[in-house]
Parts: structure tokens; C-alpha cells; sequence
């Protein structure tokens, strides 16, 4: 599991000046991305809506108390990878009620991420979030 | 129009001309642009031109016999025949002004596919084309029963023509070739096409969209039956095209659209044509876009294609020698001889999204993806590449910027350790 925290990456983000730096941030972050096994690596496992290639897995860990989203996620391509930090940050290992709960649009302005990413990447990443909040509203409704 | 032949290329005049070339980035980086093949930058004449056309005399094209409509025609007629001279078409009635090449291209295929092809008909395309010049032929295919053929690349990214016997014969009704890919930068032998259309009497028709801003093509020495480029791509303005169609040929199609100037009579139950070109031309056409399209190619016929050409070989051999020093590297398409100022590339570890965006933090403008050749991708076992394009304006300096943004690439993405 990644271990960087969001409020970890909101400090590191404030100490660095400009967007060429969060950057390069991400880079980093995407390097520390645990790995992800390749027979994950299928169609279904696949979000669309990105220009490189995501993978992304998530249930729920019941070891917890309460049960918490489990996720993991690949991409191909390195700044895809540190987003996906991002996105790990803030979903995992959170219950599923949180999940759904969050404001994830106001997380990605307060980063600059929706200033400072295309169109595509944006859509991209929501296409990431939309999976996870699918799964995690599929659990509660296994739950209940 | 003669060109005027400059002696010498200079490439710091001809950058003077592009306003947009000299644009500094918020942190006082150069801008290079190395995306010309996907849409070219402006020269200030044909900024002029459109603002001369707007702020002087516009009005609505072939309507007005009032003084701003008067001239309005007589600018377009005047850009017609500067188009017909570049292609060396022998009259203007073979000048269709569209929105583009894609336009054309599925007037080609709509208007004279619907009726002249028919089930058992051959289309013989071929694995590099642009899905311009792919969609609108599966669309007709579908439509009539008439079959696509792909002919085949090499192994280094040209038409496999020893393989053309196997896939021309009595049935094929259409050679369809871009004269340029967009992404291999293969220049593609037309005469030698041409021939080999006209030989089973099949149509030979050119997406010269890539090609026009390296070199004029005359389409009667090369029998070319139709020809489609679009304006933005040979410096002029986005929304306008040409297409070229032999006299007899756009004779007896039937035109696609209607409406507009396009129509002779207009009955309740029945419409009669307009002559050509006005047959093709149905709506309002782009009017200061193709007025000061005439001012882009006039602008390059005057610097001189000779000088033109020179400068963009020494730029490309600069370049492909360069590129090869980057460690990793992979361009496609053919050696030096074949190709044009295009590069597209892969460099190994790293996702070509990841490299066109660290480009990008150097003042580097790059294009990444497949760049609307899904099937030469497929072909080319890739899922998206890189492609640097370079254009008559650029310099040995932005190759230089670009080699020293790889190296900036491959250290941020730790691909040296
Ligand atoms: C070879 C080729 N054909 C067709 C097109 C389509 O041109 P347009 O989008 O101007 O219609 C392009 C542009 O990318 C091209 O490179």
C-alpha cells in the first residue's frame, strides 16, 4: 500500500512553488506505486476514458473494522502513475460510505490538478473515481 | 504567378513572418513548434488577408451584385485561380473550395462512389493511410457492396509495391493514396500509382493534405483523377480545403449537398444544378479563409519551393541524425531518401504520453498518440507514438531543443540509472 497520506501530499504540494515541481512530485510519487500483479492486468480490469492504459482493482478489506476499500491500480505511463498515488490517498483503505461521501472535485482543485491537466487526463481521472465509487456503492449494496 | 526566386533561405525573415513563433511561455521559454503536420502556424500576409477581407469589404460569396459582394467574388476567383496554378489543374472549374481534406475526401467517396460503384467493385487503399481517407470508403463500401483492399508496407514503412500486382486488377475502381503520411513521413512515388491505376482504368485519387506545405503536385503530369488538401496545414486558415476533380468526372457525378448557390432551378418536386464548381458548393463556403488561402500559397510559391525544399532536407538529415543519438529510441518509417520532416518515435520505458508531456515542460510542442492512423499503429504493433513534424520555419536550434528535452525526458523518468 502506498503509505503517503492526502494530507502528506497537501503539505509537500504547499512547500513546492510551482507546477513544474508538483510535477515532477507526481513522477516521484508514481515511482512508489506498489506493484500491481500483471494477471490483474485484464479487460475488466481496465478504465476507459484514458489515453494510456489503467488498471484498477478494489474490494473490500473485511479485516477491518469497519470494512475498508482495498484498491490497487497500474497505468503505463508515469504521470498516469502518480495520479493514481493521488487517487490512492484518498480512497484506500477507507469504508465505502466514506468513498461515496467525498468530494473528490474539490481534492483535485485544491491540488491544481483540474487547472493543470488536459480535458483527457481530467476525464481520465474521473474515469478512475467513477470506478471506485461504482465498487464501493456495489459493496454497500452487497452489505445491506 | 512566376515565383520569385530567393538566393538564399533565410530562415530568420521567414520566422519573422509567423507572429506566433517568437511567443514566449509565462516562464520566458521559446516556443518550439514541432506540430506543423497537424495544423501549421500563420504567416502575418494571411492574417492580413482575413482581416482585410473583414474589416473592408465582406459580404456573402456569389450573391451580391452590389460593390463589397462584387469583390468578395472577385478575391475568391483570384485565390481559385492562384489553387489551380499550384496544382497546375487546367481550368478552375476542377477548384472546389470545402471545409478540408476530409470534406473532399467523402465527397470522393459519397458522391461519385455512390454512383459508380457497385457490388464486387474494388477500393485498393493501403495499411498507412490517415482514417480520413479510410472511414469515408468503408462508409460508401458498406453502402454499395464494393470491397477494400489494403496494400501492404514494408517492412520500413513504404507502399510494398512488388506486392501491387496481387492487389490491382479489372475490379479496382479507385487507387487511393495519401501522397504523404502523417505519421511515417514516407513520400509515396504518385507517378508510379498512377500508372498502375490508369493501367486496370481505375480512379487515382491523393489525400495530399500532408504533402502540399513540401511541394507543389501537378495533377495533370501525374493523371491524377482527384485531389484533396486542406488550407490549415499549408499555413493558411482551418475551415477550408480544396478538392480537385477532373473536369468530366465532377461533370457527371451528382453534387452531395444542396442548397445554396449550388442549384440552377428550384422547383417544388425538382432541382436542376448550378455549373462547376458551384455544384459542390452548397452553403455559405469559408469566405475570408479561402480568400486568404491564395495569400498562403502565394506566400510559399514566393519564397520558392526549390529553397523551400533545401532548407527542410538539411533540417530533416540534422534531425534524423540527431534523434538516432538518444538512447532508446525507435523512429518508424523509412530511411532519409523516402521521407519528409516527419518523425514519429518511440523511446523504450517510456509511455509516449509521459514523453510529450515532459517536452511540453521544455517549450517543446509534440504531438503523442496515434495521430489518426489506428491501423498503422496496429500494423506497427504500437499503441501511440511520438511525432515531432517540422515545417519550413523551423531551425537546427528547435532540433537541438528538442534532442536536449529527450535527454531531460529519460533523466526525469530515471530511464539512465
Ligand atoms: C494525410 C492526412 N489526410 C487527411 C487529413 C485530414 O485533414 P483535415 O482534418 O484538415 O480534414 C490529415 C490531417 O491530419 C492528414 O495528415
Amino acid at each position: 500500500m502506498s503509505t503517503v497520506t492526502l494530507e502528506e501530499i497537501y503539505e509537500d504540494f504547499e512547500d513546492l512553488s510551482d507546477w513544474e515541481a508538483r510535477c515532477d512530485y507526481l513522477i516521484d510519487l508514481g515511482f512508489e506505486l506498489p506493484d500491481f500483479p500483471v494477471e490483474e492486468k485484464t479487460e475488466e480490469n481496465r478504465v476507459h476514458g484514458c489515453q494510456s492504459m489503467v488498471w484498477l482493482t478494489a474490494e473490500l478489506n473485511k479485516e477491518q473494522q469497519p470494512p475498508v476499500m482495498a484498491i490497487q491500480a497500474d497505468s503505463d505511463a508515469m504521470i498516469v502513475k502518480g495520479l493514481i498515488g493521488v487517487i490512492l490517498a484518498i480512497y484506500s483503505n477507507r469504508p465505502p460510505e466514506e468513498v461515496i461521501k467525498t468530494d473528490v472535485e474539490e481534492i483535485f482543485a485544491k491540488l491544481g490538478l483540474t487547472r493543470h491537466l488536459s480535458p483527457a487526463r481530467r476525464n481520465g481521472l474521473f474515469g478512475m473515481v467513477k470506478r471506485i465509487r461504482q465498487l464501493a456503492i456495489e459493496q454497500l449494496s452487497e452489505e445491506s | 504567378m512566376a515565383p520569385t526566386m530567393a538566393t538564399e533561405w533565410n530562415i530568420n525573415q521567414v520566422r519573422s513572418d509567423f507572429p506566433i513563433l517568437s511567443q514566449k511561455l509565462e516562464n520566458g521559454q521559446q516556443v518550439v513548434f514541432l506540430d506543423s503536420a497537424a495544423s501549421a502556424q500563420k504567416p502575418t500576409i494571411v492574417l492580413d488577408k482575413e482581416r482585410e477581407v473583414y474589416s473592408q469589404y465582406y459580404a456573402n460569396a456569389y450573391r451580391g451584385v452590389y460593390e463589397f459582394g462584387a469583390k468578395v467574388d472577385e478575391e475568391l476567383e483570384t485565390s481559385r485561380e492562384t489553387v489551380r496554378e499550384f496544382l497546375n489543374a487546367n481550368s478552375t472549374n476542377e477548384i472546389v473550395f470545402t471545409s478540408g481534406t476530409t470534406m473532399s475526401l467523402n465527397v470522393v467517396a459519397q458522391a461519385w462512389g455512390r454512383k459508380f460503384l457497385k457490388e464486387g467493385d474494388e477500393v485498393l487503399l493501403n495499411e498507412m493511410e490517415h482514417h480520413a481517407n479510410i472511414v469515408p470508403w468503408q462508409m460508401i463500401a458498406q453502402e454499395t457492396g464494393a470491397k477494400l483492399r489494403y496494400l501492404p508496407l514494408t517492412e520500413d514503412g513504404q507502399l510494398d509495391l512488388g506486392r501491387l500486382p496481387e492487389f490491382l486488377n479489372e475490379r479496382t475502381k479507385v487507387l487511393s493514396v495519401t501522397a504523404m503520411s502523417n505519421m511515417l513521413g514516407t513520400i509515396n512515388p504518385l507517378e508510379v500509382l498512377s500508372k498502375a491505376a490508369k493501367t486496370v482504368g481505375a480512379k487515382f485519387v491523393v489525400d495530399a493534405a500532408q504533402y502540399v506545405p513540401h511541394g507543389p503536385i501537378d495533377v495533370q503530369a501525374l493523371d491524377i483523377d482527384f485531389l484533396a488538401f486542406s488550407g490549415h496545414k499549408i499555413f493558411g486558415s482551418t475551415g477550408v480545403g480544396i478538392l480537385y476533380g477532373r473536369e468530366n468526372l465532377l461533370e457527371e457525378m451528382p453534387p452531395l449537398l444542396g442548397g445554396g448557390h449550388m442549384i440552377s432551378e428550384v422547383h417544388l418536386d425538382h432541382s436542376t444544378w448550378a455549373g462547376l464548381p458551384a455544384k459542390f458548393e452548397a452553403g455559405t463556403i469559408p469566405i475570408a479563409q479561402a480568400i486568404s488561402l491564395g495569400k498562403a500559397i502565394n506566400y510559399v510559391n514566393d519564397l520558392g519551393w526549390e529553397n523551400l525544399q533545401r532548407h527542410e532536407q538539411e533540417l530533416s538529415a540534422y534531425a534524423w541524425e540527431q534523434l538516432q543519438t538518444v538512447p532508446g529510441i525507435k523512429i518508424y518509417g523509412p530511411g532519409l531518401k523516402e521521407r519528409g520532416a516527419i518523425f514519429s518515435f518511440t523511446m523504450e520505458g517510456a509511455h509516449p504520453e509521459d514523453i510529450a508531456q515532459l517536452l511540453n515542460r521544455k517549450g517543446v510542442f509534440v504531438r503523442h498518440g496515434h495521430h489518426c492512423t489506428m491501423p498503422l499503429h496496429n500494423v506497427l504493433n504500437i499503441t501511440a507514438s511520438v511525432r515531432a513534424s517540422f515545417a519550413m520555419y523551423n531551425t537546427r536550434e528547435e532540433v537541438d531543443a528538442l534532442i536536449a528535452a529527450l535527454h531531460f525526458t529519460r533523466e526525469r523518468l530515471r530511464l539512465n540509472r
